[in-house]
C-alpha cells in the first residue's frame, strides 16, 4: 500500500531506557514505562491534550491490571477522558502496528493528531498456575461440606505447583511447535551462517551503541526514577568489552549441543517504551508543530513460521518495488536484531538469486545492504528487543538517524514471531 | 404550608417527610439561629400531620452542614448571652430527638460541628462512603466543646471512649471510620445514599445505642480512673490555663455521664462559660484570620495548569510534591539526575503518607510529577518556582537563561528568604512577573506562605500568586519586600535572645519550658536545633546585616564544629535516635524575666513590623505570625496580645529592658503608634 491519502508525518518521539531483564521484576510496569516515556513528549511539544484524537499503543502480553494498556496510559497521562485509546497487538510488530493504524486513520481523514507507540515490560511477564493447579483450586471452591473439602485436599499433588512461565510460551510458536531460537537456527543453516559472522555481528552492535552513547546520539531516552531513590538513564544491557573471543565462549542457548545461537547473539530481554506523536499536514500548520519525518509507505508480508527470522525481506521487497528503489536509493537501514543470524540471514538472502526468485518473486538479487548503513547505532543484541516496543523504537531511531545525518530515506523493519514481517518507509522531509 | 428561608419539605410516595436544608444566600449550610429557628417550627408543623419518617439531607453540593455560624459566636459577650444561645439550639435539638416518628440525618460531604449534633439528634445517620464525607465534633478548636447536645448524644451512641476521642482531638471521621466507630449506622456508595436512607428510616429497627463493652467505661465505678487518664494525655497537647475546653469537657462526662437530661442541660452551661473566655474569643479570631488570608487568595480568577519548579533540594522538591498533590501536572528540575532521583524519592514517601494503601492516589500523584533535567517544563509553565541555593549570580544567570524560553502570560516566582526581589529583578526583559512564594520548611507541615510583591510586581501578578496559594490549600500572606519579610524577621530576635541566654549559662530546658508556658508550640532552642543551626546563622546574618541584629558567638561555634542540630544528631540539646534528651528543670528561678526578654524582642520587632506596614493590616501580622511560627493560638497573634494585656504594661517591660540590656531593646516607635 503507498499512501494516496493525507500526508502522516511524525512530529517528535521519544523512549525510555531499555532495561534488561535481571531474572525477576524490573522496576516498571509496562503502563509506568509508557507513562514516563510520553510525558516528556507531551510536555516539551505543546500538544494540545484535548486535540489529540486517538491513543494506540502495541503490547505483547500487558499485566492482569492493564487490561487495554494504552487506555490506562492514556487516562494516567492526563489526556483527556473523551480521547479514545486503543491497543494493538501484532506480536513482536505491535509497536510498529501502532504507527501503522494512525498513519491509516490520518491518511483516511479520521483523524489528525495521534499519539502511538509500543510497551514491553517482559521482566514483568507472569508465572500463572498449572491447569491441574486452577482445577484443584475450583474443586476446592466448590467443597461445601467437611469431609468434601478433605476429599479435595486429598487430591493434591505436588505437580500442580508448576508454575506457568508465560513469558516462554509467548517466545514459542506454538502452531509448529518452535522456540525463536530455534526457528533462528533454521536459518543459520539455510544461509550457512557461521558462529564466527554472528558474534561479530553482535560485538559490533554493542560497539555501535557505546559509539551513539558517547556522541550523544540517543537524545531520545527520557531518564527513568523509580520510588527508591535510584535513576536510569541508558541502555543497560549495552556491554564496552564485547568482543567475538567474549561471544565465542557462551553456549548455545537452544540447540544445546550443535547449534549457534546463543544468548550473546541474540536480543536482549528487556522492559521499554516508546511513543510517536503523528500528524497531519493540518495539525503541524494548526499547532505549529516541528516535523521530523514522513511515513511515505507500509508493508506486512506473511511467511514459514519455522522461519519468521526471514520476515524483513519479505516485507521490505514490495515497498522497494513500489517505489522502484535500488539499495543505493535507501541512506539508512534498522532492521531488528531479534537474533544475529536473523539479521544476517536477510542480508543474503537478498544478495541469493534463488531465494530471491524463489520466496520473493524476484528475478534478480536485491544486492547488498551495506553494513555501515544498517543499524549503525546499535540494535536489539546490545539495548534489547522489549518485543511491544521495538517496532516503534527503529522507527524513531530512525528517523533521528536521517535528520543526525542530514539525509533521505530510511527503512525499518522487523521480524514477526509466527511468520510475519513488517517495513516501513520513512523520509526525512528537511533533506 | 408556611414559607421557609432555608429549608425546603418536601414529602414523597412512601410518607417520608424529606427536609432538605440550603441555608440562604450562602454556598454552604450553617446552623445559623435563623436556620434553628425555622426547623423548630417545621418540626410543629410536622407534628400535626406526622409523617412515617423524617429525613433531613442538605441541597448544598457536595457538604452537608459545616456547623454552627461563627460570625454568631462573636456577638455573644456576656455568658447570659451565651446561655441564651445555647438553650435555643438545645430546644430545637431536643425538640427532633423526642419527633414521634423515627428521623434520619443522609450525610453526604463535610458534616462538622453543629451537623453532627443535629445528626446525632437524628434516630438513624446515614452517610456516603465519598472522599468529601468527612463527621466530625472540632468545637475543641474554638476553645470550646459541642454545645448542641453532641456530647450526651454522641456517647450514648459511640460509648465514652470514641466519643470523648473524636471531642477531644476534634478529628472529622470519613464516613467509612465513623461507621466503624459507631457514630454512623450506614456507610454507602453515594450512588446508594437515598435508597439507603429510605430503607434504615423505615426499617423500624432500634436507633444505635453504645452497648456492652463500649458502654463500661462510661460506668460510674470507672469514670475517675478514666477522667484522669484522659487529663494526663490531654496535658501533653494543652495547658489547662490556655486551653480549659478539654479539661472542661471532661469534667462534664465524668460528673454528669449516665444522665443524659442532667448532662445536656449542664454541657450549655459549660459551653456558656467557655464562649466568653479569652480562650475561645481569641481562637475564633484566629479562625476569622484565617478565613481572612483565604480571601486574599479569592480575588480573582486564575486557573494555572502546570508549575515548574527549579531546584530538586528539600524546598524545591517539597513545594514540588505539594502541588502535585493538589492535582498540578508539575515538573521538577535539576540539572543532576542523582539529586532528581532523591527529589522524586522523597515526593514518592509523601505521597505514600498522605495517601497511606491508597495505591491508585499514590500512583496518580506521582504521574503528575516529573523529573525534568532538561528543563523542559519551562516553556510548558504557568507558573515557574525557583528554589535553587541563595546565590544572587546564580540566580540571576537562570533566570537570564529561562525567561525567553517562559510563555506569555507565565509568572516567575522566587521562594528566596534572603534576596531582595529588587536585586533579582533588574535582570529581567519582564521584572513585573517576578513576585516571590516563601514556603517553610517543612512544606507539608506549615500552613502559610508569604506572597512577596517586589517593587515592580505588577498587581495582576501578585493577585495570580495569592489565587495560586489559596489554590494549593496554603494561606497567602501579601508581604512587601524586605528582609526576612514578615515571619522570619519576627521569629528571630525571638530565637537569637534564647541562644544568647544559653551562652550566659541559663539552662536550655529553662528556656525552652518559658517559651511553651507563654504558648509557643516549641521552645526557641528546640525550634533552631530543628531547623538546622546552620539555616538560622544564614537567616540570622542576613537580618543582622539589614537590621542590625548581633549574632551570638556561640551559635557560630556549634556550626563550625559541625553541631547542627536534630539532623547532626546534637546541637544545643543531645539527640538519641532522633528524639530530644532534655534535662529535668531543677528551678525555675528567673522563668519570668527569661519569658519576658524572649517575648519582648518579639514583641518589639511586631511593632517595627506595624509601624513599616510590611503588611496590610494588624490582623494581617497576627494571621502571619501564628500561622507562620505557631505563636500561641489562643493569644490571637502578637498585636491582639498587647492590646489585651496593654500597651502601657508591654510598654514598661520593654523599658526596664532596655535599662538593664542596652541597645536590642530600645523600644521601636511603632509602640507610640499602636
Amino acid at each position: 500500500m503507498i499512501n494516496n491519502g493525507n500526508k502522516v508525518f511524525i512530529v517528535d518521539g521519544s523512549r525510555t531506557p531499555q532495561l534488561k531483564a535481571k531474572g525477576k521484576p524490573g522496576p516498571f510496569a509496562a503502563s509506568d514505562l509508557a507513562v514516563a516515556a510520553a510525558r516528556a513528549l507531551l510536555i516539551r511539544n505543546d500538544v494540545p491534550l484535548d486535540k489529540i484524537d486517538e491513543v494506540i499503543l502495541g503490547c505483547m502480553m500487558p499485566s492482569e491490571r492493564e487490561a487495554n494498556i494504552s487506555r490506562v496510559a492514556a487516562l494516567r497521562l492526563g489526556i483527556p477522558q473523551t480521547v479514545p485509546a486503543w491497543t494493538v497487538q501484532r506480536n513482536c510488530a505491535s509497536g510498529m502496528q501502532s504507527i501503522d493504524s494512525a498513519c491509516h486513520n490520518i491518511a483516511s481523514g479520521q483523524a489528525n493528531l495521534i499519539l502511538a507507540g509500543g510497551v514491553e515490560a517482559m521482566s514483568r511477564a507472569p508465572v500463572l498456575y498449572n491447569r491441574h493447579m486452577v482445577n484443584w483450586l475450583g474443586d476446592l471452591m466448590r467443597a461445601r461440606s467437611l469431609s468434601q473439602r478433605l476429599k479435595v485436599f486429598s487430591q493434591f499433588r505436588p505437580g500442580h505447583l508448576k508454575p506457568v512461565i508465560a513469558l516462554l510460551f509467548g517466545l514459542t510458536d506454538d502452531v509448529v511447535g518452535l522456540n525463536m531460537g530455534e526457528t533462528a537456527e533454521n536459518i543459520t543453516t539455510r544461509f550457512g551462517i557461521t558462529r564466527e559472522q554472528m558474534d561479530s555481528f553482535s560485538a559490533t552492535s554493542h560497539h555501535r551503541l557505546i559509539n551513539a552513547m558517547e556522541n550523544g546520539y540517543l537524545d531520545e531516552i527520557e531518564v527513568l526514577y523509580d520510588a527508591s531513590g535510584k535513576y536510569y538513564d541508558h541502555d543497560d544491557g549495552v556491554r564496552a568489552d564485547s568482543s567475538v573471543e567474549k561471544l565465542a565462549k557462551l553456549r548455545p542457548a537452544f540447540d544445546k549441543k550443535y547449534g549457534n545461537v546463543t544468548a550473546g547473539n541474540s536480543a536482549q530481554i528487556t522492559d521499554g517504551a516508546t511513543w510517536l506523536i503523528l500528524a497531519s499536514e493540518q495539525a503541524v500548520n494548526d499547532y505549529d508543530l516541528p516535523v521530523l519525518a514522513e511515513i511515505k509507505d507500509t508493508q506486512w508480508a506473511g511467511l514459514d513460521p519455522a522461519v519468521m527470522g526471514m520476515g524483513p525481506v519479505h516485507a521490505m521487497t514490495p515497498i522497494m518495488q513500489r517505489n522502484q528503489f535500488a539499495i543505493d536509493d535507501v541512506d539508512y537501514w534498522e532492521i531488528n536484531e531479534a537474533f544475529a543470524t536473523q539479521v544476517l540471514g536477510n542480508i543474503a538472502a537478498w544478495k541469493e538469486e534463488e531465494y530471491c526468485q524463489t520466496n520473493l518473486g524476484l528475478d534478480k538479487p536485491m544486492g547488498e545492504i551495506p553494513h555501515d548503513r544498517l543499524n549503525v547505532d546499535g540494535g536489539g543484541v546490545s539495548l534489547g528487543h522489549p518485543v511491544g516496543a521495538s517496532g516503534a523504537r527503529i522507527v524513531l531511531h530512525l528517523a533521528n538517524v536521517l535528520k543526525r545525518t542530514e539525509t533521505k530515506r530510511g527503512i525499518a523493519s522487523l521480524c514477526i514471531g509466527g511468520g510475519q514481517g513488517g517495513a516501513m518507509l520513512i523520509e526525512n522531509v528537511n533533506a | 404550608m408556611s414559607d421557609y428561608k432555608n429549608w425546603k419539605l418536601e414529602r414523597d410516595e412512601h410518607g417520608i417527610a424529606w427536609l432538605h436544608l440550603d441555608k440562604a444566600d450562602s454556598k454552604v449550610n450553617l446552623l445559623a439561629g435563623e436556620v434553628l429557628d425555622e426547623l423548630s417550627e417545621l418540626l410543629d408543623e410536622l407534628r400535626k400531620d406526622l409523617p412515617q419518617a423524617i429525613i433531613i439531607d442538605s441541597a448544598k453540593k457536595d457538604s452537608f452542614v459545616f456547623g454552627a455560624d461563627i460570625q454568631e459566636f462573636t456577638t455573644l459577650d456576656t455568658p447570659e448571652k451565651s446561655q441564651a444561645f445555647l438553650d435555643r439550639g438545645h430546644r430545637v435539638m431536643n425538640k427532633l430527638d423526642a419527633m414521634p416518628c423515627k428521623t434520619l440525618s443522609m450525610v453526604h460531604g463535610m458534616c462538622l460541628g453543629g451537623g453532627t449534633e443535629l445528626s446525632l439528634a437524628c434516630d438513624y445517620i446515614v452517610a456516603s462512603d465519598d472522599n468529601k464525607t468527612r463527621i466530625g465534633l472540632p468545637e475543641i478548636k474554638l476553645g470550646i466543646h459541642p454545645g448542641y447536645g453532641g456530647t450526651a448524644r454522641s456517647i450514648r451512641r459511640m460509648g465514652p471512649m470514641a466519643a470523648m476521642g473524636i471531642m477531644l482531638t476534634g478529628r472529622a471521621l470519613p464516613a467509612r471510620s465513623a461507621k466503624r466507630s459507631g457514630l454512623i449506622d450506614e456507610c454507602v456508595p453515594l450512588r446508594q445514599l437515598k435508597t439507603a436512607a429510605i430503607a434504615t428510616v423505615l426499617s423500624g429497627r432500634m436507633p444505635h445505642r453504645a452497648k456492652g463493652f463500649k458502654k463500661l467505661a462510661g460506668n460510674a465505678l470507672f469514670r475517675p480512673l478514666i477522667a484522669s487518664q484522659m487529663r494526663k494525655q490531654v496535658s501533653k497537647k494543652a495547658r489547662v490555663e490556655h486551653y480549659p475546653a478539654p479539661y472542661a469537657l471532661i469534667d462534664l462526662w465524668q460528673k454528669y455521664a449516665g444522665n443524659d437530661v442532667r448532662m445536656l442541660k449542664e454541657e450549655a452551661i459549660s459551653v456558656a462559660r467557655l464562649a466568653t473566655s479569652d480562650t475561645a474569643r481569641n481562637l475564633v479570631k484566629v479562625f476569622f484570620l484565617q478565613e481572612e488570608l483565604k480571601r486574599q487568595g479569592k480575588q480573582i480568577s486564575y486557573k494555572p495548569e502546570h508549575i515548574h519548579v527549579i531546584g530538586g533540594g528539600i524546598m524545591g522538591g517539597d513545594i514540588a510534591s505539594w502541588c502535585a498533590i493538589q492535582g498540578y501536572t508539575v515538573t521538577v528540575q535539576d540539572q543532576d539526575p542523582e539529586r532528581l532521583a532523591q527529589t522524586y524519592k522523597r515526593a514518592q514517601a509523601s505521597f505514600k503518607k498522605k495517601y497511606k494503601r491508597d495505591r491508585r492516589a499514590i500512583r496518580h500523584a506521582g504521574d503528575r510529577l516529573m523529573p525534568d533535567h532538561k528543563g523542559q517544563g519551562v516553556a510548558r509553565a504557568d507558573i515557574i518556582i525557583e528554589a535553587i541555593f541563595e546565590d544572587l549570580e546564580v540566580k540571576q544567570t537562570l533566570y537570564k537563561e529561562i525567561e525567553p524560553r517562559m510563555k506569555a502570560g507565565a509568572i516567575l516566582a522566587t521562594n528566596t528568604s534572603s534576596i531582595m526581589l529588587e536585586d533579582l529583578a533588574p535582570c529581567l526583559a519582564k521584572p513585573e512577573r517576578l513576585v516571590g512564594l516563601h514556603f517553610f520548611n517543612p512544606v507539608a507541615m506549615m500552613p502559610l506562605v508569604e506572597v512577596i510583591r517586589g517593587e515592580s510586581t505588577d498587581d495582576t501578578v501578585m493577585q495570580q500568586a495569592l489565587a495560586f496559594t489559596q489554590s494549593i490549600g496554603k494561606l497567602p500572606l501579601p508581604t512587601r519586600s524586605s528582609p526576612g519579610f514578615l515571619v522570619n524577621r519576627i521569629l528571630m530576635p525571638y530565637l537569637l535572645e534564647a541562644v544568647v541566654m544559653v551562652s550566659e549559662g541559663i539552662q536550655p530546658e529553662l528556656i525552652d519550658k518559658a517559651a511553651v508556658e507563654f504558648g509557643m508550640p516549641m521552645g526557641p532552642i528546640e525550634l533552631a536545633d530543628t531547623v538546622g543551626l546552620d539555616v538560622c546563622r544564614s537567616v540570622a546574618q542576613i537580618l543582622s546585616k539589614a537590621l542590625g541584629t548581633d549574632l551570638p558567638d556561640n551559635l557560630d561555634q556549634l556550626v563550625s564544629s559541625g553541631n547542627l542540630g536534630k539532623k547532626s544528631g546534637a546541637g544545643f540539646y543531645p539527640y538519641k535516635n532522633g528524639k530530644v534528651v532534655k534535662r529535668k528543670v531543677a528551678n525555675r528561678q528567673g522563668i519570668d524575666e527569661i519569658q519576658h526578654r524572649m517575648i519582648m524582642r518579639l514583641l518589639n520587632e511586631t511593632m517595627a513590623c506595624y509601624r513599616e506596614g510590611i503588611v496590610a493590616s494588624d490582623d494581617l501580622i497576627d494571621a502571619g505570625v501564628i500561622f507562620g511560627t505557631g505563636f500561641a493560638p489562643f493569644r490571637g497573634g502578637p498585636i491582639n496580645y498587647v492590646r489585651d494585656t496593654g500597651v502601657d504594661v508591654l510598654k514598661q517591660v520593654q523599658d526596664s529592658l532596655y535599662a538593664t540590656y542596652g541597645e536590642r531593646y530600645k523600644p521601636d516607635e511603632g509602640w507610640s503608634k499602636i
